[in-house]
């Protein structure tokens, strides 16, 4: 069912013309995001449900990580040495495969096939997809799985970084804060939790629907170094992304302030996006919408 | 007298001899390590010995993480918590990636016997059996508790490992041959098949040594491996027998019986089960107490037997 094959063609080339070098040019970061946004209508198309809400929302600091943080290069998928991303919001996938498919991990051509029978992209992130690093989906998994990575990299004495994303609502399982504090007792400062914090779950606002207080103190509580920003300003992401850096000792959280369905009019701060099936018309005004995003 | 072993012991032990050998050994603990004797590994190689706390479920996903990065993890906590606590943990997190976690329940079954219905698993054989790409393993005995260890080493993918509190009778030796996915064939029969896991095994060979007197002839297999089940073997132990019984330290339903059971699905073979009656434990002063009060001792093996020979 799974075809291997599928993946190689035009890798290379992708990778080695395009973009080898990740780059700070905040203007190119954002034009960046824009062809991921681009790409994520793509593969959700017309008639079909899809994440649309929270692969937007996260879509600017999934950019961020690929084409200026991670240390990753899609020629050497294996590298011990490579930072480690994990989604663990994993419905919103959509955003990482289209930053995978930009590197070369895999051909273009497979976005239009997500979430088909045997299509290498699953509807949640799996390992035998090219650049995947966890499974997850089941919500509340990541951080431990994060965590777990980042243990093995304290033991072999491995510089890499481990970044997970989480979405707001998903800091309502339990196991968030089991991660939470194996983290800050094994102090794992080589491990980022970033919160896509669009204050939004499935079925409506946070705050009404299972308020979940502050998280900032919640994770201060827990003994994690805490960051706050506007979740889609490319600068206050980088700079983010390089002051966790100097965190020493303890793990660090930056809560991303973000829009859910950001760049497409009518899908932002509108939960009923979450999961949605787009009409011809609401695609064409989605594509437009994010034309017209200034980069 | 039969001489009795530990198997936690031994599987403490046989740990840290591995992990002397393999560096990436990792040991993962949920405030149990006294019990599942993960402690000689703490003692000896702290360095690869996690204290995870009481959190199974972030013990389980940390484990799938470390395995991620290339460690062999043990996860460790009685079977109850290694299995039900973490189930949805194990299963999107560990099988369904295939990845190199090696669970081991401890206190299986009844053997929990003072703390009652809470710590003990009657379905967690069953629960973990269904799992895709899930190995599932019940030693026998102390000897073939450190050979399991070495195989779930070599073996790259997720294991399920059930380890008894009970010192149990040692019943194999050391030269006798270990395979995951195979089974042993402890006595000779041809009667009656009996496929035995885990402290039943012992039973089904009192049980036939009584049988031998009656005039029926039993033979006594060690099925170690329940998943993947050797169907192969179990077919051809099943012909020409007037029944087969399966015996376990477990529900009736989904665990041993329940797989030799789907494996005879299409054969002409009349089957017993001993087990649980898909009922929970509870406590009790010994483990003792409890196996005769749930049936699950040699007479009860006996009373199966002899009601399949007299149907033919």
């Amino acid at each position: 069912m799974f075809d291997k094959s599928a993946f190689k063609h035009e890798r290379v080339c992708f990778m080695e013309v395009k973009y080898l070098k990740k780059s700070r040019d905040i203007k190119w970061l954002k034009k960046m995001s824009k062809i991921i946004r681009t790409d994520i209508l793509e593969m959700i198309g017309v008639g079909k449900k899809g994440h649309l809400g929270g692969s937007m929302s996260s879509a600017d600091l999934v950019t961020a990580l690929y084409f200026y943080k991670l240390n990753h290069n899609p020629k050497y998928p294996n590298d011990p040495h490579r930072d480690r991303f994990i989604f663990s919001k994993g419905h919103s996938v959509l955003a990482q495969y289209a930053a995978l498919a930009e590197w070369g991990y895999f051909s273009k051509s497979e976005l239009k096939k997500t979430k088909t029978l045997g299509s290498i992209l699953q509807g949640h992130p799996e390992i035998r997809t090219p650049g995947i690093e966890a499974n997850t989906g089941s919500l509340g998994q990541g951080l431990s799985i994060g965590a777990g990575m980042a243990l093995g990299g304290k033991l072999d004495k491995l510089n890499y970084k481990v970044y997970v994303i989480t979405g707001d609502g998903e800091l309502a399982e339990g196991q968030i804060w089991e991660a939470a504090n194996a983290a800050n007792f094994y102090k794992l400062d080589n491990l980022v939790t970033i919160v896509d914090n669009n204050q939004l779950q499935a079925t409506g606002q946070i705050k009404k629907r299972f308020d979940l207080g502050d998280i900032r103190v919640k994770f201060l509580s827990f003994g994690w170094k805490t960051f706050e920003i506007n979740g889609h300003n490319m600068r206050e992401i980088v700079d983010a992304l390089d002051s966790v850096d100097e965190v020493k000792g303890s793990p660090s959280v930056i809560i991303a302030h973000t829009v859910k369905g950001k760049g497409v009019s009518f899908a932002e701060n509108n939960y009923r996006f979450h999961n949605t099936a787009l009409t011809e018309e609401q695609l064409k005004q989605a594509k437009d919408d994010i034309a017209n995003i200034e980069a | 007298m039969v001489r009795k072993k530990s198997l936690r012991e031994a599987y403490g032990r046989e740990l840290v001899e591995a992990a002397k050998k393999d560096s990436r050994i990792v040991v993962l603990d949920a405030d149990l390590c006294e019990s599942t004797m993960t402690c000689y590994m703490e003692q000896e190689i702290p360095q690869r010995f996690f204290e995870m706390g009481i959190s199974e479920q972030n013990m389980v996903s940390v484990a799938a993480g470390l395995a991620l990065v290339g460690k062999v993890p043990f996860v460790n906590s009685f079977s109850v918590f290694t299995t039900g606590q973490p189930y949805n943990q194990i299963r999107q997190g560990v099988a369904l990636p295939n990845l190199n976690v090696k669970i081991f329940g401890s206190s299986c079954g009844l053997s929990d016997a003072g703390d009652g219905a809470t710590h003990q698993s009657v379905e967690d054989i069953a629960i973990m059996r269904v799992i895709p790409n899930m190995t599932v393993i019940v030693p026998v005995d102390a000897i073939e508790t450190k050979k399991v260890v070495r195989a779930v080493i070599e073996y790259p993918g997720p294991v399920y490992v059930r380890i008894s509190r009970t010192p149990l009778p040692i019943l194999t030796e050391e030269d006798t041959p270990f395979q995951i996915g195979k089974m042993s064939l402890i006595k000779d029969g041809s009667d009656i098949t009996i496929f035995a896991c885990g402290l039943m095994v012992y039973q089904a060979l009192r049980a036939r040594e009584a049988l031998t007197n009656k005039g029926i002839s039993v033979r006594v297999v060690n099925v170690s491996t329940i998943k993947p089940l050797d169907r192969e073997t179990v077919k051809i132990y099943s012909q020409g027998v007037k029944g087969v019984i399966t015996a376990e330290e477990h529900s009736v339903i989904g665990g041993l019986g329940g797989a030799v059971t789907e494996a005879l699905s299409n054969q002409m073979v009349r089957v017993e089960r001993v087990g649980i009656k898909d009922v929970f434990g509870q406590s009790a002063q010994t483990h003792e107490e409890l196996l005769e009060h749930y049936s699950l001792t040699s007479e009860n093996v006996i009373e199966k037997a002899e009601g399949l020979v007299k149907y033919k």
